[in-house]
């Protein structure tokens, strides 16, 4: 089986810095490579009925978005460089689930971007990144 | 947006118009005027028939009876599937492709909102006055059988939802009771298409009323007591109190403004939690009554001493408590359940199971022994009075707490009307149909009845409303006795899935047997 290669990706500036990186990578030792985004979201959180009601339809509306904005244009981007890309859009903490997700496609390594956030937030909700290097168990590339 | 303002300051006038009308002593013309098709309704639901001196009602008969109908029915499903149930909040059996859908946690945590309020605080306390310590093993016993009555209604509601093709979901009674009552025989169509309206129309009538005036009119009430009572610079002013509320509640239901909402509902849970941790606080500090307590709850259960009726007496106390506090057969709480997504609709219904487990058994308990272990109860309290009554067990022994206490009166009444507005649209959409007008006339009465409720001392209308909610149990039940085998059907094979592990797990989960 074919190696593979774990980008996770935002709408940032660190995100497409990183999957250049991965991009780099993936065309250089062959590897096919997942472009992966996170919506933010969590099954404990609480919602009034009419929120319930619609959410189907929101969640629709929320992948629609990402494929539209972040995802197609990522992944077509790669594919005309020459690399085995594919997308990837799933809700949840964004760390847990590019993690659980790097386990689920049998990825050998993540490669994540760093958002620029002051020390302050991040030492009172810690970030993608670091939670990342903290939970995979797998190796982690941060790009700056 | 210009039009919104407009429409927001139209609203806002009628609403101090029909407050100035309260305050002009319009109220207690509405009260003569409605008084006795209010009593003579509420006197039909509520009719009841003598039972060892106490008087019985049957709605509380027949709710009883087919929670325990249900038990047996369902071979003791408020048990055996309990552990089960906390699978599935938890997220064991979720497919992670699946996320960013209505969880079970969400679908339950809506629920309860509408449900956790008033009842655990006020109505428990009258309770105990009223039944002696006694009355909480019954309240207990009810919640216990009331999970089987939310398994069926939610395994139903999920069952027969309406799904439309822009993604949203609608389900409840008015559902099951038609799509379900139809496709059992040809005969029970017409049956189910009268069982659906009536429910619709009580279910309007216990929106406005105890979903809506009986929780702004007790808000108020306690917060007028902790701002010095009849001296309090609010005494007269419940109408005041009213547009306020009714100016937020229209701002989450009209103006759709998710902050507010959001807001709440992250408060509501953070209050339940204090409010529960505060009873833990009371009890752990009063723990050499606690034995006493229990013996007391035992002793009184089963040979009350000077308690009007004895055992039925104390029972009735109990049973009445827990069904007005869960909702359980009422059908409620299916309108909630029935947003999440799921392909096996007897999965909500076991989580459905922990409403009144949550509700009942563990909100209402912690009260009960608060108001025994603190010795604060009285027997000859005024039931009107049972939020006063639970601030004041509390006060015993945290001071401070009564103002905690009013806020989370306050947040569980704004929280309940919440739902209430949903479940009473969802209704009303059932019967006028789903348009931006039928939409905005019933949104617009909602708030008028959030004024009233606070600035009027209507209380024949608000026993109408009370009545209301109950009035619901009569065609939901009905309904559901001829829908158990189908329930019957897809609880077995689910159950067979579920005990051969052939119920797929995902994530962490999947590693734990």
């Amino acid at each position: 089986m074919a190696q593979v290669l774990l980008v996770g990706t935002d709408c940032s500036d660190c995100g497409s810095r990183a999957v250049e990186y991965a991009a780099r990578w993936a065309k250089a030792d062959g590897l096919h490579l997942y472009v992966v985004h996170v919506i933010e979201w969590s099954p404990f959180s609480f919602s009034t009925p009419q929120e319930n009601e619609e959410r189907h339809m929101r969640r629709e509306e929320e992948l629609d978005r990402a494929h539209e904005r972040i995802i197609d244009p990522a992944v077509k981007k790669l594919r005309s460089e020459g690399v085995d890309a594919e997308g990837v859009i799933r809700h949840g903490q964004p760390a847990e689930t590019i993690s659980a997700l790097a386990t689920e496609l049998s990825a050998s390594n993540i490669i994540i971007g760093r958002t620029g956030q002051s020390v302050i937030k991040t030492k009172l909700f810690g970030s993608a990144a670091s939670t990342l290097v903290q939970i995979s168990s797998m190796p982690v590339t941060v790009v700056p | 947006m210009s039009k919104m303002i407009k429409s927001g300051l139209v609203l806002l006038g009628l609403m101090v118009s029909a407050s100035a009308l309260a305050a002009e002593g319009i109220d207690t013309q509405i009260n003569e005027a409605v008084k006795p098709y209010a009593d003579a309704v509420a006197g039909f639901i509520f009719s009841s028939f003598p039972l060892a001196g106490v008087q019985f009602p049957f709605v509380l008969v027949w709710l009883i009876a087919g929670a325990t109908i249900f038990t047996f029915y369902f071979r003791f499903i408020n048990l055996r599937a309990f552990r089960h149930g906390f699978q599935l909040v938890r997220g064991d059996y979720s497919d992670p492709t699946a996320a960013g859908e209505v969880t079970h946690f969400q679908a339950l945590a809506t629920a309860l909102s509408g449900t956790v309020g008033l009842g655990n605080i006020a109505g428990v306390a009258v309770a105990v006055s009223l039944g002696g310590p006694g009355a909480t093993f019954w309240m207990i016993l009810a919640g216990f059988l009331g999970m089987s009555s939310k398994f069926v209604e939610c395994t139903l509601g999920v069952k027969y939802r309406n799904e439309y093709t822009d993604g949203t979901v609608s389900g409840g009674p008015m559902y099951y009771l038609s799509k379900g009552l139809a496709e059992r025989s040809d005969k029970l169509k017409m049956l189910g298409k009268v069982l659906a309206v009536l429910f619709a129309i009580f279910c309007i009538g216990g929106s406005f009323g105890g979903g809506n005036m009986f929780q702004a009119n007790q808000s108020f009430k306690q917060v007028l007591s902790v701002t010095g009572g009849d001296a309090s610079w609010l005494a007269d002013k419940g109408w005041l109190f009213g547009v306020v509320v009714a100016t937020f509640v229209g701002l989450v239901i009209i103006g759709g403004i998710r902050g507010i909402a959001r807001v709440t509902s992250k408060i509501v849970p953070f209050m339940a939690v204090v409010y529960v941790s505060a009873g833990l606080v009371i009890i752990f500090t009063n723990i050499s009554a606690v034995p006493a307590a229990f013996a007391a709850i035992i002793n009184g259960a089963f040979s009350p001493e000077g308690i009007a009726g004895g055992v039925v007496g104390v029972l009735f106390q109990g049973f009445k408590r827990a069904a007005f506090s869960n909702e359980a057969g009422v059908g409620s709480a299916a309108i909630a359940h029935a947003a999440v997504r799921t392909n096996r609709p007897v999965t909500e219904g076991i989580v459905a199971l922990y409403e009144p487990f949550v509700d009942t058994v563990v909100v209402c308990t912690i009260t009960a022994l608060v108001i025994i272990v603190t010795g604060t109860w009285d027997p000859s309290v005024d039931p009107s009075q049972g939020v006063a009554l639970t601030s004041a067990a509390f006060e015993s022994t945290l001071s401070w707490f009564p103002w905690v206490l009013t806020v989370a009166v306050v947040l569980f009444a704004f929280s309940t009307m919440i739902s209430w507005s949903y479940y009473g649209l969802k209704a009303w959409t059932y019967l006028f149909g789903e348009s931006m007008i039928t939409d905005i006339v019933y949104k617009v009465l909602f708030l008028l009845f959030v004024v009233a409720g606070s600035s009027m001392q209507l209380g024949s209308v608000i026993d109408f409303s009370d009545a209301m909610i109950f009035a619901m149990a009569f065609p939901n039940m009905l309904g559901i006795y001829f829908l158990l085998p189908v329930v019957k059907r897809e609880l077995n094979e689910y159950w067979a899935d579920y005990q051969a592990g052939r119920l797929q797990k995902f994530g962490k989960a999947a590693n734990r047997s």
